[in-house]
């Protein structure tokens, strides 16, 4: 396997765009990555696009060929490919990007994601994003995204001591992070006093505990390391880039507070990198719902299992703290873009382990990402390092 | 003369919530303690919004297989009555099949003859049993009866089922006999496409409930030789509070033989449910060998009655929680919960 | 969703799931190949029992799934005989707890609209009432 390294790194603003379309927003996301590398456009050979469901919230498919052509790649003939993993897709994207480049397949090869989701109504948004879940079984009986989550919420309350306030807590740190980021959708700090006072979305659970849902766009441009140091001497090498499933719906897991696929993931992932938990110096990790990120510091190996809120409790993940997590805003303030937060994910560590992060940044050699897709039937674990 | 087939179980559904007529009269502004005392109905049940004729026939029925001890696959029809089926067109009967998991054998069809169609369908199932088509035949009286919002039948329109068992063997009663009066008569009814029905006011009386209740009553015991004296309790049809006692009395049958069957006070009037969830109540008190007379009373118009005694079986029979218990445990709700939860209003 | 919501009826209507002849473990919803056995699956057909305990549940407040209860009750619930269910609970959310025993009920769970089909399914109530 050949070393795969990013040349470049581009991101829309998140949120609720209302004067740009689909095509807007994948545009100035591709735009600025391209203008990051350096690269003129048609040394592209390959494009992954991960989207969740542009063929609900837009009733467009066939999007890869359509961003292809408006990136004004139409002549060039480069093939195109739509990945999907509800809100992993854009994980699953990079890690496309990333075989292909370290099979040899391609050299240079640009991996995005997108979601357009403010042309439908807020119902509907969170409709389709709740089929995330098993629309049959779990759906079905109004066991939505949210209820999901507050079932795991709860369990590892009554479990493991877990409180509200721990929660609420990694909201608040990740509102604060996003007061750094030019880029996120809700750039203002939050109180305790707010967060727990807001209103229930589905018990345990309230308003801060969720993510939005939000408009937006990534993309990064992948070489293998040979090419990519034609292009650039600040190389982010993206060493680990692996996958793993698990039972589609909640009720069919073993322990339902526990992500298998987060786990072997990052089991995989760790090896593939030859590191180790405790050598990860920042971490992007999927808060579609505040327990989602509290539950990954276990499953990732950073803490064990049920002492989540410890890391919370120490300030152990805040931006000053030994491993930040979130230094974005994450999907809660940040804004979660469905398809594109696997995406803006890497974006942002790779920024970080560059040095071009901004007010936001912090000491880091090497970052992990992780990218959820519904309530942890798709996980995708990526490590990225400097040397 | 005896028909050697019966009862060998029953079930009961009852929704939880209650309005009372004190707090629609509230809102119409009306005097409560005259419906009381005119009506004789003092509260009624409500479905729940997920509730409704077939979930309501479904609980009924389930109840009366877990009591009996019926496996599902051995029922061989099932008759739902209503005049509230979910559907126009589209049998509730297949719903019930269904959620009791009686497999795909089963003779079935929705019956319609207002208050009466679940005794209609008693009276099929009993000869499909004596024909020897089916072994055991389930027949259910189920509605979510509609009132429009303040017409009289508001005070007592309200929601419940009965489920009976059918069969020849291990019967916990018998149906000694049963005989039908019907004439046209139309003192109630619900056209096509309409949302409530209409009456005819005090005409549902005397020539409409009166008439049958009384012509059925006596009938049966005309073709039986049987007389008031012989029956240890009598249920009629309960619309309201004040008819069934006045036909009672009528008949020669004093209260103690129908106070324990009389649910419309606190319940309301259950339509297709009526008569056979106050039969039901009999038997949760009724000892072996007692004889019940029933009659049921349809608008439009008929009655069905039903001479049945109480066997062995009913001993060892379960018989909680009892009818009364359901009556019991109901939760009081305001006009406004009611409204929404009877869907009287329409919403985004 | 018409033939979609139909095909499963039996399943939806009561507790029907799956049960591995090979291994002895169950499913809810049914499934055709056993994740412990795979080809060596010997699936049947297999209806539990009525009662189960609620292991976890969420009161739902906001919700684009209904409009006419809320808030409403989901849960997660393990059968006595059988696998976990996730399904609705009817009762008020001051009842519930988790550990709670509770039995199955027959319940809407929706409609097309005022001239669609109606969907019907299993909820549980706490298993003290009625």
């Amino acid at each position: 396997m050949r070393r795969v390294a990013i040349i470049g790194v581009g991101q829309s603003h998140f949120g609720e765009l209302w004067d740009l379309s689909f095509r807007d927003i994948f545009l100035s996301a591709g735009v600025e990555a391209l203008e990051d590398s350096g690269l003129e456009g048609k040394e592209i050979e390959a494009m992954f696009v991960g989207n969740m469901s542009s063929g609900r919230y837009l009733a467009q498919e066939h999007i890869a060929a359509l961003i292809a052509d408006y990136a004004g790649l139409a002549e060039l003939n480069v093939p195109a490919t739509r990945v999907e993993g509800a809100d992993a897709s854009g994980g699953l994207a990079l890690r496309q990007a990333f075989m292909a480049v370290a099979s040899g397949m391609h050299d240079i090869v640009i991996a995005a994601g997108v979601e357009k989701v403010t042309d439908v109504g807020s119902d509907a948004a969170m409709d389709i994003l709740s089929s995330s879940a098993d629309r049959e079984w779990e759906w079905f009986v109004g066991a939505n995204l949210p209820s999901l989550y507050a079932m795991m919420a709860r369990m590892h309350m009554e479990k493991f001591g877990t409180g509200s306030e721990d929660l609420a807590g990694i909201s608040i740190k990740n509102h604060r992070n996003a007061t750094l980021n030019p880029k996120a959708q809700f750039r203002r700090e939050i109180s305790m006093d707010v967060a727990l006072n807001s209103p229930f979305v589905a018990e345990p659970l309230r308003l801060f505990d969720c993510s939005p849902i939000s408009d937006g766009a990534a993309a990064v441009i992948l070489a293998d390391e040979t090419t990519a140091k034609e292009y650039t001497d600040k190389l982010v090498y993206l060493a680990a880039c692996s996958q793993a499933s698990d039972y589609l719906s909640l009720q069919n897991r073993t322990d339902p507070i526990t992500m298998s696929a987060v786990v072997q993931a990052s089991k995989i992932a760790y090896r593939q990198a030859n590191v180790s938990p405790d050598e990860i110096d920042i971490a992007e990790i999927h808060d579609s719902f505040t327990i989602a990120e509290l539950i990954a510091y276990e499953d990732l190996g950073f803490v064990e299992k049920g002492k989540g809120k410890e890391m919370v409790r120490e300030g152990r993940t805040e931006i000053s703290g030994e491993l930040p997590v979130n230094t974005s805003g994450g999907l809660k303030a940040c804004g979660h873009a469905i398809g594109a937060t696997g995406i803006r994910q890497a974006v942002e560590i790779a920024l970080q382990l560059r040095g071009d992060a901004g007010k936001r940044q912090v000491e880091a050699e090497k970052g992990l990402a992780l990218n959820i897709g519904g309530t942890g039937a798709t996980a995708v674990v990526s490590i990225f390092e400097v040397a | 003369m005896t028909l050697n087939a019966g009862i060998v179980s029953y079930g009961t559904h009852i929704p939880k919530y209650r309005i009372s007529s004190d707090e629609i009269a509230r809102i119409w502004g009306e005097n409560a303690e005259i419906i009381k005392n005119g009506l004789g109905v003092y509260q009624k049940a409500v479905p729940d919004v997920d509730e409704d004729t077939a979930t309501i026939a479904v609980e009924a029925a389930r109840e009366a297989i877990n009591r009996g001890n019926i496996h599902p696959q051995d029922i061989g029809a099932v008759y739902v009555g209503s005049e509230s089926h979910p559907y126009v067109v589209k049998p509730t009967s297949t719903i019930v099949g269904e959620a009791i998991s009686a497999g795909n054998d089963f003779y079935s069809a929705d019956l319609e003859f207002a208050c009466k169609a679940g005794t209609a369908g008693l009276q099929i199932c009993l000869s499909m049993i004596l024909s020897g088509m089916i072994d055991y035949g389930l027949a259910i009286g189920a509605d979510t009866s509609q009132g429009a919002p303040g017409d009289a039948l508001e005070y007592s329109a309200s929601a419940g089922g009965a489920a009976y068992i059918l069969g020849k063997r291990d019967l916990i009663a018998e149906i000694e006999d049963t005989y039908s009066f019907a004439t046209d008569t139309p003192d109630f009814w619900r056209r096509e496409g309409q949302p409530y029905p209409k009456h005819g006011g005090r005409f549902t009386g005397l020539p409409a409930y009166f008439r049958h209740v009384i012509s059925a009553a006596k009938g049966l015991m005309d073709k039986s030789g049987l007389n008031p004296s012989d029956f240890d309790y009598a249920v009629f049809h309960q619309p309201n509070g004040k008819f069934p006692v006045r036909a009672a009395k009528t008949l020669g049958f004093n209260m103690e033989r129908i106070k324990h069957g009389l649910v419309v006070p606190h319940i309301g009037n259950t339509y297709s449910g009526s008569s056979l969830i106050g039969l039901a109540a009999i038997l949760d008190i009724a000892k072996p060998s007692e004889r019940i007379l029933m009659v049921s009373f349809g608008s439009g118009a008929g009655s069905d009655a039903f001479s049945i005694t109480v066997e062995d079986g009913i001993e060892s029979f379960r018989r909680n929680p009892s009818v009364w218990d359901k009556i019991r445990k109901g939760v009081s709700i305001d006009y406004g919960i009611y409204v929404k939860m009877r869907k009287k209003i329409r919403v985004k | 969703m018409l033939p979609r919501f139909w095909r499963k009826i039996k399943y939806r209507y009561d507790l029907v799931g799956s049960y591995c002849e090979n291994c002895g473990r169950s499913f809810y919803p049914p499934r055709n190949v056993c994740p412990n056995c795979r080809r060596k699956s010997n699936i049947r057909e297999i209806r539990f029992g009525d009662c189960g305990k609620v292991i976890s549940y969420s009161v739902v407040h906001d919700s684009e799934n209904t409009r006419m209860r809320k808030p409403y009750i989901v849960a997660m619930i393990k059968l006595d005989d059988g696998p976990v269910i996730t399904s609705q609970l009817v009762c008020s959310p001051d009842e519930v707890q988790t550990g709670m025993r509770v039995r199955k009920v027959f319940r809407k769970y929706g409609e097309e609209g005022e001239s669609g089909i109606i969907y019907y399914g299993t909820k549980f109530v706490p298993a003290d009432s009625e």
